[in-house]
């Protein structure tokens, strides 16, 4: 199937003008009448008991509206809990909008202060007394498991809160009998995804309708719908969530937050709009961590350097909570699926586990499980292809699945209807002269200059099917609407369940709509963000806005589209089938011949109904939806490849090239999947090099400030090229498959195959992230 | 993240700057660019009650020459000091410094006396002036008084400034012949605070060091100056072997504070990288 322009056209994003003329709408810019703002008390200690809360000082000063504890909500939110029905074994505890008895993270909220200013809230804070009972804390997953560690949820009686296992053919015996082994510990350090814009809200409730308006910097606007009208007890119809402009999310913003929730609880309570824009030192505190994962893993060989087997533990923990409403499984539960995939290998065993422990809660971000699983896979395969002597591209076209195994269920259990490994490889090997580099490489290491090149293939598990949530009993759409409305004029609204964080699927979109009814991209608008306008959707997220966003436009365009030709071929008294539109015009779809324009149709169909017989389809506001069926996700693949030089007197690792291959089915707009790689990349490189949170031995957070917790700054960011190749997935008509996680997949392990391949002469292999010059300078001994 | 509420006085002469702070006292602060205090009011650390913006006093932006040497007023920002015909001519040192100084948006605001009167131990400014044998002048309503740089900070963020006294200016030797310099420091961001750093500034005559000091910032709890280093460089031309000697001398002369994220001893490992690297440069410069 072809489409015609503009899908898969490189046009800028519909919003770039405006948010750069600053005419952007976040949440700090709303202001409405009477409205309050709100700061929290967060829980210095990691884990204490909460004895007494002494207000009185704080609901006295100036400005204070209200000062509000677990005790003044209950009754107006319900309390929940983070389960999935496909692990009903998983420990859930129930989790509150405030802590009630017990603090159990550091930076829990604990006091709300509703005030006339945000200043005014905080000074008020400061004077609130809370007495504190601290209590032992468990701060590593490895400690919390063991059975003599301090119990976090007293329901249960131990801190595991989760395991899973996949197991194929006979591992153990195939370790057994191979001829070569290769085995590594991996650390992957905690961290987060830092957006420009925090997480923020403003609440709005009216009592007299029992109406709940939340504009909000969330990726979900139905989901969050959903959650406020069921924990706050108000009919959905009357719940509205609109987000506007989102400074960038990364899978933090999809998920509910007990002090966001508070805040519409207390604007319920109060009747008065309120905000809360959490600052960047509560951002670190509270928002949703990602990774802090240990993984063992073991790769067999045969004689001639062919897989033969994987092994695979991970130890991980969900925080002091499973998060709400996915659950905290997917992190550990994708390494198990993902590891190994690019491979072919007959024997498999990958296994779990999941501890609850005294830190913030840790769930999705960007590219959940799947970083840890390629950089654990592709070191593998490095080490082995070090062990047997064997070059890292020579060793990856033995090994990798040929186009022609598929379609064929993964060792994990994944189904892979057709990825391109060789492909990409190849498409990689046309960009970069690997035999040049080696020659370089020697050349410079005798000048005492290391540089290493690294290459990591990856499966992004795209595009959750419904079957996943659905199943587990979350209200999760993994379901796709469009509408889309002509205007009198010949313009075209569209409205979509997908939601825009700056990736630009907002464009995407616009383009399948003009591109499949007919007309100029300038003729659509496209809406979305808004629970109560927009038709039902699950928002932008696990890389699924252009499969399953654009296969529901793609579905209203043609529905449109028919219908302006059934009213056309009613006008022109021809066969809606002889017409066409191209270019916003009626024309003859043999000859190309102009007949009339897209407005004349329109103000027909709007204005003179009684010229188009009855039984004529001629709707001009259309919806469509898209469910995918028997599949539960649209796997995507690609090539990352690194080259950098450390400086083993420093310690320090510059980029000289970084190419991503990639292939995620059929492009909508190359330009903007490639700009979504590269912050994908740059974000990689975050989780590579830079971001960490380091933590005491007693839990407490040392380095929660944009000064200590470093994140990738443009000076020392590659050039990123980018290279597309297009294999459609066959299960939707557009053939798009996910691209949003694809650039932070594989740059963990791009990077730690480049960096030791720079450090080869050394005979050092780094497996921890990130790879901080500390680390570097401790492996090669020089401190 | 907001202030408290903080009273905000602007006097537009140093006599009016001296009044506030006689009648404030330890509860005023002085604001110049507002760089790192304002970050400190809004997060409520050591939030001060008063501030008083010294950016309406005359004198204090200017950088004037004098006989020997150029007086760079307290209020001079790090781009106007880059920027400067006579620092380019007289103190080149200072002119170099400049691009390691944080973010553009940063140095377009940031003051020298700022910088000098905060004494980050990671700081740029503070280390060179050291490095020049720079002296602070200090005023207050009972006169002026002037203090070499390496008498200046006495602790992590402790100055010889006294509650009623203001910075009001550097006053910083001009480069004289056969006279050299380098600066250079290690961070994983451009634009970061040091993870180490060092400003040389020295003298070589006919081939042999006749006078250098070495100046590291980011290994201490104040900018350090390596005189051991320095003593075994004097005299004796600056060839590899008594490279490495300085270099050897100034690892065992590091006692850098212990911190969650860089151990001790990776800083004292790239403060020798750093004296290595930059007397290299110095080397073969004067080659």
């Amino acid at each position: 199937m072809t489409f015609q322009a503009p899908i898969g056209s490189s046009l800028p994003r519909d919003r770039a003008k405006r948010l750069l003329a600053g005419r952007g709408r976040y949440i700090d810019d709303i202001a409405l009448p009477r409205m309050l703002h709100l700061a929290f008390v967060r829980s210095p200690y990691p884990y204490a008991r909460i004895v007494a809360i002494n207000i009185a000082q704080a609901a006295a000063m100036p400005g204070v509206i209200r000062v509000v504890t677990a005790a003044d909500l209950e009754g107006v939110v319900e309390p929940w809990r983070g389960t999935h029905n496909l692990f009903p074994d998983m420990k859930v505890p129930v989790q509150t909008a405030l802590a009630t008895d017990t603090a159990r993270w550091q930076g829990e909220a604990v006091v709300a202060v509703a005030a006339r200013s945000r200043a005014e809230a905080e000074d008020a804070a400061e004077h609130i007394v809370v007495e504190w009972a601290e209590l032992p804390a468990v701060s590593d997953a490895a400690v919390a498991l063991d059975p003599a560690a301090p119990v976090i949820h007293q329901d249960y009686d131990g801190n595991q809160a989760f395991t899973a296992a996949v197991s194929q053919g006979d591992p153990a015996a195939a370790f057994a009998d191979a001829p070569h082994v290769v085995e590594r510990e991996f650390r992957f350090n905690r961290h987060t995804g830092v957006s420009l814009e925090t997480r923020g809200l403003v609440a709005d409730y009216d009592p007299t309708s029992d109406r709940l308006t939340v504009h909000q910097s969330h990726q979900t606007p139905h989901q969050q719908q959903d959650l406020y009208a069921r924990l706050l007890s108000i009919p959905e119809q009357n719940v509205r969530v609109i987000c506007d402009d989102v400074g960038g999310a990364f899978g933090l913003k999809h998920h509910l937050y007990p002090d966001e929730l508070a805040a519409c609880a207390i604007a319920k309570l109060l009747g008065r709009p309120l905000k809360y824009v959490a600052d960047r030192l509560e951002s670190f505190l509270s928002d949703i961590h990602c990774r802090d994962h240990t993984v063992t893993a073991r790769m067999a060989f045969d004689a001639e350097g062919r897989i033969i087997a994987m092994e695979l533990d991970d130890l991980f923990h969900a925080g002091a909570y499973s998060q709400y409403p996915r659950s905290s499984v997917a992190e550990g539960n994708q390494i198990i699926r993902v590891s190994g995939i690019p491979y072919r290998h007959d024997h498999y065993r990958a296994e779990t586990r999941m501890a609850y422990l005294n830190k913030p809660v840790l769930g999705h971000i960007r590219s959940v499980g799947h970083p840890i699983a390629c950089a654990v896979t592709e070191q593998l395969v490095d080490l082995g292809a070090r062990a047997l002597g064997i070059d890292p591209v020579t060793m990856r076209q033995w090994n990798y699945l040929d186009d022609t195994d598929f379609p064929l269920t993964s060792m994990g259990g994944i189904a892979l209807e057709k990825l391109s490994f060789q492909a990409c490889l190849d498409r990689a090997l046309e960009r970069v002269d690997v035999d040049a580099f080696r020659a370089e490489q020697k050349t410079l290491r005798d000048a005492g200059v290391y540089r290493g090149i690294g290459f990591a293939t990856f499966v992004d598990l795209t595009s959750i099917g419904p079957e996943y949530y659905g199943e587990g009993g979350q209200h999760i759409s993994a379901q796709e609407t469009c509408l889309l409305r002509l205007e009198a004029s010949g313009g075209i609204r569209c409205y979509t369940g997908a939601t825009d964080q700056g990736q630009g699927i907002d464009s995407g979109i616009q383009q399948v709509v003009a591109g499949v009814v007919g007309v100029p991209v300038s003729d659509v608008k496209v809406n979305s963000g808004d629970s109560e306008l927009c038709p039902v959707g699950g928002g932008s997220w696990g890389s699924r806005g252009a499969a399953l966003g654009g296969e529901a436009a793609l579905r209203a365009g043609r529905e449109l589209r028919g219908n302006i030709l059934n009213i056309a071929g009613v006008l022109l008294q021809k066969a809606a089938d002889s017409l066409d539109i191209r270019d916003g015009e009626i024309v003859d779809a043999e000859s190309g011949a102009a007949h009339m324009t897209l407005d004349e149709v329109a103000a027909v169909g709007h204005f003179k109904p009684y010229m188009i017989p009855d039984d004529v389809d001629a709707d001009l506001t259309v919806t469509a939806r898209y469910a995918s069926r028997g599949r539960m996700f649209l796997p995507a693949n690609g090539l990352h490849v690194a080259i950098v030089e450390v400086d083993t007197d420093t310690g320090l690792i510059a980029f000289h090239r970084y190419l991503v291959v990639h292939d995620c089915g059929r492009l909508l707009n190359p330009m903007l999947v490639a700009e979504q790689v590269r912050g994908g990349v740059v974000q990689g490189i975050g989780g590579a090099l830079y971001e960490e949170f380091v933590y005491d031995g007693a839990g407490a957070l040392c380095n929660g400030t944009m000064a200590d917790y470093l994140v990738p700054m443009a000076v020392e960011m590659p050039d990123i090229e980018v290279e597309h190749l297009e294999t459609p997935t066959g299960t939707s008509e557009l053939g798009a498959k996910g691209a949003g996680e694809a650039g932070t997949t594989g740059a963990f392990g791009a990077i730690l195959n480049a960096v030791n391949d720079a450090l080869a002469p050394f005979d050092v292999t780094l497996s921890e992230t990130p790879l901080t010059p500390t680390r570097i300078l401790q492996a090669l001994g020089k401190i | 993240m907001k202030a408290p509420d903080f009273a905000y006085m602007r006097p537009d002469s140093l006599d009016g700057v001296f009044a506030a702070l006689a009648q404030y006292g330890d509860d005023a602060r002085i604001l110049a660019g507002g760089q790192t205090l304002m970050a400190l009011q809004n997060m409520r650390l050591a939030a001060a009650d008063v501030l008083v913006d010294i950016n309406r006093v005359p004198d204090l932006p200017d950088i004037v020459e004098e006989p020997g040497h150029l007086l760079i007023g307290a209020l001079v920002r790090y781009a106007a000091l880059a920027e400067s015909p006579l620092v380019q001519q007289h103190v080149p040192l200072l002119a170099d410094a400049v691009p390691f100084v944080a973010h553009a948006a940063i140095r377009n605001r940031g003051t020298v006396g700022g910088s000098l009167a905060l004494g980050d131990p990671a700081a740029e400014i503070p280390a060179c002036m050291l490095a020049l044998g720079a002296e602070v002048i200090l005023s207050s309503a009972a006169g002026t008084r002037t203090i070499p740089m390496r008498e200046f900070y006495l602790g992590l963020y402790e100055t010889a400034l006294r509650p009623d006294e203001v910075l009001t200016a550097v006053r910083v030797p001009k480069r004289r012949p056969g006279q050299f310099h380098a600066i250079d420091e290690i961070v994983r961001r451009r634009g970061d605070f040091a993870l180490a750093g060092l400003a040389v500034s020295g003298v070589a005559e006919k081939g042999a060091v006749e006078a250098i000091s070495l100046a590291l910032f980011g290994v201490a709890d104040r900018p350090v100056l390596a005189t051991d280093a320095a003593d075994l460089l004097i005299g004796k031309a600056l060839d590899p072997a008594q490279i490495e000697t300085a270099k050897d001398a100034v690892i065992a002369s590091l006692d850098p504070p212990d911190d969650p994220i860089t151990p001790p001893a990776y800083r004292r490992h790239i403060g020798g990288v750093l004296v290595q690297r930059l007397l290299g440069q110095i080397r073969e410069k004067l080659a």
